[in-house]
């Protein structure tokens, strides 16, 4: 987003983001979300399965499902110059190895990221292990993808004087 | 009987993190990810941080509430340290390559009918209960 968009209504904007990620904890905790057993308990399905994280799903997708579909027509959202709602619809197997990973972990350790996050203020020492551990992993895929990056970038330019028809 | 009041205190806080990210799209139109939100934050771009920030300052100031008027709704950790870390790193990777988590795809993209996000979804809740299956078999079926 460029400069002359965000300044407008940033500070309204920064109002918004701190509000939304208020009222998603209190979400997350009143749901339930923060008690790694249940939801451990909800993946637990062939054992003693506890389906109410299925309920924090189903309140969550409709109140969303409802909005979305009263304001997707509006040319831009309230606060910014346009929308920035991912587009993409193609399967690659990044997305599934990937999710495959975050479902592995989830399972294990029983948070996901916002319950991680919000869980740091609990004064046990689980949620800052995850949440460092999950800010390691992500960083460390950031760096991957800069060494493919740039592993690309050197075989391109030594590959390009003899792919350069007649340049010049 | 408990059982009821249970469900609706998820489908409760369900439709209170519906609103949350809602009004997030709505007023800001953008996506409410918490993976992704965070991840930009691990991995900054110029310009792009401090909506990032505000988001995450949202989250840990709700977790002080929490912790202050309901701190019975923080439940402990069910493995060792160590196998919280592994989750950690899993989790962190996993986000990452895959663009999303529980909020991005599991809520936000299933509401918008995005096919990445159904298929994310699928595949995130069956591999996190074959995991739960496998630690169940490592500790002897013992619950």
């Amino acid at each position: 987003m460029s400069a002359v968009e965000a300044r407008p209504s940033s500070r309204a904007q920064h109002a918004a983001s701190f509000a939304s990620g208020l009222l998603f904890a209190l979400g997350l905790a009143l749901a339930g979300m923060t008690e790694p057993r249940k939801v451990i308990g909800f993946l637990d399905v062939f054992g003693r399965w506890d389906p109410s994280l299925m309920f924090v799903m189903v309140g969550g997708i409709a109140v969303n499902a409802a909005v979305w579909l009263l304001i997707k027509k509006r040319p831009t959202p309230v606060l910014s110059a346009k929308w920035l709602v991912p587009t993409r619809r193609d399967l690659d197997a990044r997305l599934i190895v990937g999710s495959a990973l975050f479902g592995l972990g989830w399972g294990l350790g029983g948070f996901c990221p916002g319950p991680g996050i919000v869980s740091l203020a609990s004064g046990s020492m689980g949620p800052w292990v995850f949440v460092l551990a999950m800010l390691l992993g992500m960083r460390g895929v950031a760096a991957w993808e800069w060494s493919e990056a740039a592993r690309q970038a050197g075989a391109t330019v030594t590959a390009s004087p003899s792919s350069r028809p007649g340049g010049a | 009987m408990t059982a009821w009041i249970e469900w609706g205190r998820a489908l409760v806080g369900g439709a209170l993190i519906g609103v949350s990210t809602s009004l997030f799209l709505a007023l800001n139109g953008r996506v409410a990810g918490i993976s992704g939100i965070t991840g930009g934050l691990v991995v900054p771009v110029r310009g792009d941080v401090a909506w990032r920030a505000m988001f995450v300052a949202g989250l840990l100031v709700g977790g002080v509430l929490v912790a202050l008027f309901a701190p019975r709704a923080f439940g402990p950790s069910t493995v060792p340290l160590s196998l919280v870390a592994l989750a950690g790193v899993l989790v962190g990777v996993g986000t990452r390559l895959g663009n999303g988590c529980t909020s991005g795809h599991g809520v936000c993209g299933i509401s918008r009918l995005s096919p990445r996000s159904i298929v994310a979804t699928v595949t995130f809740v069956t591999t996190g209960m074959v995991s739960v299956l496998l630690s169940r078999a490592a500790q002897g079926g013992a619950r």
